[in-house]
C-alpha cells in the first residue's frame, strides 16, 4: 500500500511516482538529474522595465493551431500573448487536465501576465508565447530538439526575462 | 537569457536544477493556482517575479509561500498526475496508472479544434 505524503513538507513527486511504478511493476522513471552549477544571467532591468516572455510546458496550444501529440512531441506552438487565455487550448497526457481547460491561465497565464503589465509590475509581455509539451520522456530528445528550438526562438525575441511555466 | 521558473513539484525541480526558481505548494496541474481566481493567481505571479529580483544564487529554489489550503490536508489525495476525489483517496488498493496513453497523433481538446486545424477528420 502506499504511503501517503506529510501534509507540511512539498510533495515528492519523484519518490511517489517510484512507489507508484514498482506497484505498476514498471521499470523505475528516469528523470533528468543535472549536478552542475547552473549557468547565471544576471537581470539588467529592473522588472518594472523588463519584458518578459512565457514559455509554457503543460501542453497550451492554440484553437486553430495542430494539437500535440502524446508521444515524445518536441514541437513548440507560437501563441500570440495578446489573444485571451479563452483561446488556449491544452493537451497533455500525464495530468489531470480538466482545471487547465476551465482556464488555461494556471498553466499558461497569458490574461495574468497582461495584468501585470497593466499594473505596472513588469514592462511588456513579449508579442509571442510559446507553448510545448513536457512530456517528453527522451530527455535526449529533449535537449538535443525541444531546448534548443525554445532558446532559439526566445533568443529572437529580445527579451529581458523568460518565465517557464512547467506543470 | 535570464530565466525563472515556475514550480509546484519540487523535488524534480531541485533535480533539474535550473538557476532560478520559485515554488508554490500546489496540486500538479495547478502551477500559477486555481482555476478562475484571477488575483491568487496574479499574487503567486508577483511573489514569484519579485523573488527573482532578490535572487544571486544559481540554482535558488524560493518559496512563494503560497499554498492550496491552510493545513495542506489536499496533499493526503495528491497523485503523480494531481489530486484524486476524496472518494477514490479513502479507497485502498492498487491505485492504477492514471495516465493516459501515449499515442501518436495530435490529441485535440475538442473536435472543432481538429476541424480549425484543418487536419481532417
Amino acid at each position: 500500500m502506499e504511503v501517503r505524503p506529510e501534509t507540511s513538507t512539498p510533495i515528492d513527486y519523484i519518490a511517489l511516482t517510484r512507489d507508484r511504478y514498482d506497484l505498476l511493476g514498471y521499470p523505475p522513471y528516469q528523470w533528468a538529474e543535472l549536478t552542475d552549477t547552473p549557468p547565471w544571467t544576471p537581470l539588467t532591468r529592473p522588472l518594472a522595465e523588463s519584458t518578459v516572455a512565457l514559455i509554457g510546458s503543460g501542453g497550451a496550444y492554440r484553437e486553430g493551431q495542430t494539437a500535440f501529440h502524446w508521444k515524445d512531441d518536441t514541437g513548440v506552438r507560437r501563441i500570440p500573448s495578446a489573444d485571451p487565455a479563452t483561446d488556449i487550448r491544452v493537451t497533455h497526457f500525464a495530468y489531470d487536465l480538466e482545471p487547465a481547460r476551465e482556464d488555461p491561465n494556471i498553466v499558461f497565464p497569458v490574461d495574468r501576465l497582461r495584468d501585470l503589465v497593466d499594473e505596472g509590475l513588469i514592462g511588456g509581455l513579449a508579442p509571442t508565447a510559446l507553448g510545448c509539451m513536457g512530456g517528453i520522456y527522451s530527455v535526449r530528445r529533449a535537449t538535443e530538439e525541444l531546448a534548443p528550438a525554445v532558446v532559439a526562438e526566445i533568443t529572437a525575441m529580445d527579451v529581458d526575462l523568460a518565465l517557464l511555466v512547467p506543470v | 537569457m535570464p530565466t525563472l521558473c515556475l514550480t509546484s513539484a519540487y523535488s524534480i525541480t531541485a533535480s533539474v536544477n535550473p538557476p532560478r526558481a520559485a515554488f508554490s505548494d500546489l496540486p500538479l496541474g495547478h502551477t500559477v493556482g486555481r482555476p478562475h481566481q484571477p488575483e491568487f493567481q496574479r499574487d503567486l505571479l508577483r511573489r514569484a517575479l519579485n523573488a527573482a529580483v532578490n535572487m544571486d544564487a544559481p540554482g535558488t529554489i524560493a518559496a512563494t509561500g503560497v499554498t492550496w489550503d491552510s493545513d495542506g490536508s489536499w496533499k493526503r489525495r495528491a497523485t503523480p498526475t494531481g489530486m484524486e476525489s476524496e472518494e477514490d483517496a479513502s479507497r485502498d488498493g492498487d491505485p492504477g496508472d492514471s495516465r493516459n496513453v501515449r499515442v501518436d497523433t495530435p490529441q485535440y481538446q475538442y473536435e472543432s479544434d481538429r476541424l480549425a486545424a484543418g487536419s481532417g477528420s
